[in-house]
């Protein structure tokens, strides 16, 4: 196998302290808005607007945060799938050493994208239906010239065998699958160049509850088996708590909190990781003492409130919040939060208002 | 004539999909009584009936689909005789469409599908105004902006004349009950109303919907695939697995006493908050399912949910059609577990 033809760069003894696998310094991605027939730029949605986070080797780090705010973007500017506006992303590439993925050129980018790969949403838009399961997982493999012939067929069957599916189906169609079944297809073909790192973009929430559980077990079983470290972009917040180690909040394209996942759920430092915590449904009908529902909508990103963008949905609005933009910074060992009043506040965590 | 305060009965509902590939049961033998001021939330995962039961109700079956067999009937207000038998009427018959978007109206699941993008929020809540109550375009004008208002829209009066696209996907979905409420329905079907929405505006959603129900006194079917929003909003909740209703009670003896392994099985399937804030060190895995939902032309002997049991009797359960039991005043389950009385069974916590 190839695996064996590379052997990675073992620079961690020389540090004291692992350094993180991915780091993100101020990452932007602005999209253009334009308008007219010679297509002036009137202005831009700041989709992502100086985001920071790391993540450890092995770990999960849960990237939450309404529809819209740019989680989605976060995680494909990180493989440079989308070229950021600007920032930094370091990677530890086990080939390459540490990298900033931002500045890479082409062939580069495909050496340091056997590495860090991506799962997607949709299980039926992400699998091409005219492609059978040999060719759809094996096409990392060909196009990064890492096996064929035989050899890519047996490492496709290994692949299929690792993500619970029999390697007998590698001729059929993507038609003759169910939905948890294509998710597994999708894991199978990101896993196939033997990855660190894997960008999760909301890989459970078209599934049913049952079929959710197989595959939130599979993603674990793997991380464990493979050393993977995951990135996991979604929206239901019990599903992240779940897996994650540590979760980030994202709200109109910042960051606004990121701590480890119980004392984000437990001791939330920002009103709105308040109010997400909230508005979890949960499956207890016991009525809760207090709920906070956010009055107004999502700011828009194109035309950001001033000041904090939360201030005109926030209960603890303050003058400083409308004017000032708060910093993001670490409060206490491992938890961020952007937040003029976050040493000040006692908010409320999931625990708190059962 | 059953009890004044319900408003619809659904009796052994069968509803039939004639395909190439075979007849896809959908609905095989659904019962269900709506009540004026309650929420029946209905559970299940795609393609166990639930949507097709609702769209039966309304007579809104697509055409390879037919109700094949059963009775819906629909008890108008204001009357202690009158009892409409929806299922022998026309889909297009005037006296569906008289009640359709009238009398039962529907939230559909995705807010942007569900309204006109060409015409404005406005006119599309004036035409159902205008059909089925006799009043002139101004008036219709006013009761639309009214209307708007009632489900917290700010700026009613100039929400009315925007587009769908203009509004964000909380909005629209505001709209769109807006819609389905301007006739004063006696009975709202919600079908996945907030799935596409975010947390949020999920809850943000489901408060207006619990205090539009006491405002009309309306009934409300609320069918969804995710049991943290039934433990939300409904009162008593029907479980339905390949077509059939497993389990149905109301909303806390559910979720703190589950009689249907299928339904203990979901519960213990989605990750529990209360779990992962207690836990030390690395997570613990999820309990699944084994084996998918079969495919829907294969008419399995015994239980539906036979193959995936835990609980399976071989002998008993491939082999005889459970019936339904009231295993408690008000709280039914299809399972053999429960069919001999000798055999008591004590059904556990789900939250173990």
């Amino acid at each position: 196998m190839t695996e064996q033809m590379k052997i990675p760069v073992n620079n961690i003894n020389e540090h004291q302290t692992q350094p993180p696998l991915l780091e993100i310094k101020s990452l932007k991605k602005y999209f253009p808005i334009q308008q007219g027939f010679f297509k002036r730029v009137v202005g831009h949605v700041k989709a992502v607007d100086d985001v920071s986070l790391y993540v450890n080797e092995g770990e999960t780090l849960g990237l939450v945060g309404e529809s819209g705010c740019g989680k989605t973007t976060t995680g494909r500017c990180i493989l440079k799938a989308i070229t950021p506006s600007s920032g930094e992303i370091w990677f530890n590439d086990p080939d390459m050493g540490r990298v900033n993925v931002n500045e890479l050129e082409h062939e580069q980018l495909v050496q340091v994208r056997r590495n860090m790969r991506m799962i997607f949403q949709d299980p039926y838009a992400s699998l091409n239906p005219r492609m059978t399961l040999q060719d759809i997982v094996g096409a990392p493999l060909r196009a990064m010239k890492i096996a064929k012939g035989k050899e890519l067929e047996d490492r496709v069957a290994e692949m299929l065998r690792r993500v619970g599916l029999r390697p007998e189906y590698m001729r059929r169609y993507p038609h003759a699958f169910s939905g948890g079944q294509r998710q597994r297809i999708g894991l199978a073909r990101a896993l196939a160049p033997n990855p660190k790192f894997l960008v999760c973009d909301e890989p459970v929430s078209a599934l049913d509850v049952s079929v959710q559980a197989q595959i939130l077990n599979l993603l674990q079983e793997l991380q464990e088996e493979m050393g993977l470290t995951y990135l996991f972009v979604a929206h239901d917040l019990s599903v992240v708590a779940h897996i994650s180690e540590r979760v980030a909040v994202m709200y109109v394209g910042k960051m606004v909190e990121m701590a480890p996942t119980q004392e984000l759920f437990m001791t939330p430092k920002h009103p709105y990781t308040e109010a997400l915590m909230s508005a979890i449904p949960r499956p207890d009908p016991t009525p809760r003492e207090k709920r906070i529902i956010l009055t107004g909508e999502v700011a828009n990103p194109a035309n950001p409130p001033s000041g904090c963008y939360f201030h005109p949905r926030c209960a603890y609005v303050e003058d400083i919040c409308k004017t000032k933009e708060p910093v993001y910074e670490e409060i206490s060992p491992g938890h961020y939060v952007k937040c003029h009043r976050a040493a000040e506040l006692k908010l409320s965590g999931v625990m708190n208002l059962a | 004539m059953p009890a004044n305060n319900v408003i619809a009965e659904i009796k052994n509902l069968h509803t039939n999909f004639y395909l190439r590939e075979g007849v896809a049961r959908a609905v095989a033998g659904v019962n269900l009584t709506l009540e004026k001021g309650r929420t029946l939330g209905i559970v299940g995962e795609s393609g166990c009936g639930k949507s097709v039961t609702a769209h039966s109700l309304m007579q809104l079956v697509p055409s390879p689909g037919k109700i094949e067999e059963g009775e819906i009937l629909f008890y108008p207000p204001g009357s202690t005789t009158e009892v409409i038998e929806i299922h022998k009427l026309e889909p297009n018959s005037k006296e569906m469409r008289a009640i359709r978007g009238n009398q039962i109206s529907m939230v559909f699941q995705e807010p942007m599908t569900s309204m006109l993008p060409v015409r404005t929020v406005g006119a599309q809540i004036m035409e159902a105004i205008i059909l089925h109550q006799q009043v002139s375009k101004a008036e219709a004008r006013t009761r639309a902006i009214e209307i708007l208002s009632r489900v917290k829209l700010p700026n009613a009066d100039r929400i009315v004349d925007t587009y769908p696209f203009q509004l964000s996907g909380g909005m629209r979905q505001r709209a769109v009950i807006a819609m389905a409420l301007s006739c004063n329905p006696n009975l709202l079907i919600a079908d996945e109303p907030t799935t596409a929405l975010d947390v949020t505006t999920e809850a943000q959603i489901l408060d207006l919907l619990r205090a539009l129900q006491q405002d009309f006194d309306m009934g409300i079917m609320y069918i969804t695939h995710n049991l943290g929003v039934i433990a939300e909003i409904a009162d008593d909740v029907a479980v339905m697995y390949m077509g059939k209703v497993v389990e149905q009670t109301d909303t806390s003896s559910l979720f703190f006493k589950p009689l249907h392994p299928y339904t203990q099985a979901l519960l213990r399937s989605i990750p529990q908050l209360d779990d992962v804030m207690a836990r030390t060190g690395k997570n613990k895995r999820l309990e699944t399912i084994k084996g998918m939902v079969p495919d829907p032309y294969r008419i399995l002997p015994g239980c539906v949910f036979h193959p995936r049991c835990p609980q399976f009797m071989e002998g008993i359960c491939d082999q005889i059609a459970p019936e339904i039991i009231e295993v408690e005043p008000d709280h039914i389950v299809r399972c053999h577990l429960y069919t001999a009385p000798a055999e008591a069974h004590t059904a556990k916590d789900a939250r173990l």
